[in-house]
């Protein structure tokens, strides 16, 4: 296929390799951001192919990791509310919140349905008028313009029986919360491609500059991930920091400028609590003033709730990178996809979920 | 989550007052959303996000790299 294949060619793959085998000299501690990006670095055993001296660490950019406890509990109460229709990306469903996940509330009778775009949802919104459709509105940079896209069109065409619960995050100030403790290990940071496709990369130079790191914008294919790593280690062996770009097919240095209209009309930034990680100053986006007529956090009061996180579950610190999946003494025992005890578990780029898939002890 | 797959349009239309177009990435196609690519023509590759075009697949920048890898791999 047209950019893809190519870019899983095995000889390109090993060339890479071969080139940072022979720039690295000394330790580098790199950071892959995205949970993507993770779940490539596994699948294909990337890891495996750099010289000792590079270590990768798993970033926190795993959306469905990370979206709040009370978040996917106040859509647990609001998918059971009568004449809902509760709609949302797959990889939310089977997401554990405090007594059950989606699919548990489907076959006790919620109806509960997945949406491969948020178009989608607004469409049977549109289609049955009768009930009330709401959208679990979660991701990044990424999809949030999709989200937004979603909300301008509703609004537009009037479709009053849709509304979104919204648990939106960035990624340059949770980049900044793992660079400010003092035991922070990370030297250089791949940056997350699909995110930068949309709001580009000149924001990240300024967290480049103040924590003097290389961030190196990397896609997701082995070759795109080791050429991240190649640029990481090149930019340290010469002592640089600062901004690279190597995604240069999909990324320009000022990103999507209609999508980043569009974020801009619908959403607001605000400060946000990190399943696992905890609260982030300006790390997160609502629903504004102007939509709120759309915002299902407004529009269902689904009272005070009492969150409770499974005590076994270290998946805060694997978000971190301060702990691998396998540190977990519930890792592939108590935990495993199928019983999963915290998100990083569930989603196909948690790291305990890619851990599990494509590094179990045997 | 942020998962992008690219694909190559092979129709546009209108509908809802929103631009898509049929984008199709090997033997599947699919409709996607195309607000966020408004110059994006018949041919274009863009890669596609929860079924919206984020980016356009910037060739020229694609064939660079990919001589830059060629001549690594000769080296050897």
């Amino acid at each position: 296929m047209k950019f893809v294949d190519e870019y899983r060619d095995a000889d390109a793959t090993a060339a890479v390799a071969r080139e940072i085998h022979a720039a690295a000299t000394r330790l580098h501690v790199i950071m892959e951001v995205c949970g993507g990006q993770t779940h490539s670095i596994l699948r294909y055993g990337l890891d495996r192919l750099l010289p000792p001296q590079v270590e990768l660490v798993h970033g926190p950019g795993c959306p469905v990791c990370v979206t709040p406890l009370d978040a996917i509990d106040r859509a647990h109460a609001i998918a059971q509310r009568p004449g809902v229709i509760f709609t949302s990306f797959g990889d939310m469903l089977r997401v554990p919140g405090s007594a059950t996940d989606l699919l548990g509330l489907r076959a006790r009778g919620a109806d509960v349905r997945v949406v491969y775009s948020p178009l989608d949802a607004v469409e049977l919104a549109r289609k049955t008028p009768e009930r009330q459709v709401v959208f679990f509105g979660i991701g990044f940079e990424t999809t949030a313009p999709a989200n937004a896209m979603a909300l301008i069109a509703a609004k537009r065409q009037g479709v009053t029986n849709f509304s979104m619960l919204a648990s939106h995050v960035l990624t340059p100030p949770a980049i900044a919360s793992i660079l400010q403790p003092r035991d922070n290990r990370v030297q250089a940071f791949l940056g997350p491609g699909h995110v930068c496709a949309i709001v580009g990369f000149r924001g990240f130079e300024s967290l480049a500059q103040r924590y003097r790191v290389p961030i190196v914008i990397t896609g997701f294919e082995p070759v795109d991930l080791l050429r991240g790593v190649l640029a990481a280690v090149r930019m340290r062996e010469r002592g640089a920091f600062g901004v690279e770009n190597a995604y240069e097919r999909n990324v320009r240095p000022e990103g999507n400028p209609a999508a980043k209209h569009a974020i801009a009309e619908v959403f607001d930034v605000v400060d946000k609590n990190w399943r696992g990680v905890g609260a982030i100053p300006k790390s997160g986006m609502r629903i504004n003033d102007r939509y709120r007529a759309f915002d299902a956090d407004y529009i269902y009061d689904v009272g005070d709730i009492d969150t409770r996180e499974p005590e076994a579950c270290i998946s805060g610190l694997v978000l971190r990178g301060v702990k691998r999946p396998c540190d977990c003494p519930a890792f592939g025992k108590a935990c495993t996809p199928e019983t999963p005890l915290g998100a990083t578990m569930v989603s196909a780029e948690g790291a305990c979920a890619a851990y599990y898939a494509h590094r179990r002890p045997a | 989550m942020c998962l992008a797959v690219p694909g190559e349009i092979v129709s546009v239309h209108e509908r809802e007052g929103l631009k898509f177009g049929r984008v199709a990435f090997g033997g599947i196609t699919r409709e996607v959303c195309l607000e966020y690519q408004p110059a994006s023509q018949i041919g274009d590759f863009v890669l596609v996000h929860v079924g919206f075009a984020i980016a356009t697949v910037d060739r020229e920048e694609a064939a660079r790299q990919w001589a830059v890898l060629k001549e690594l791999g000769e080296v050897e």
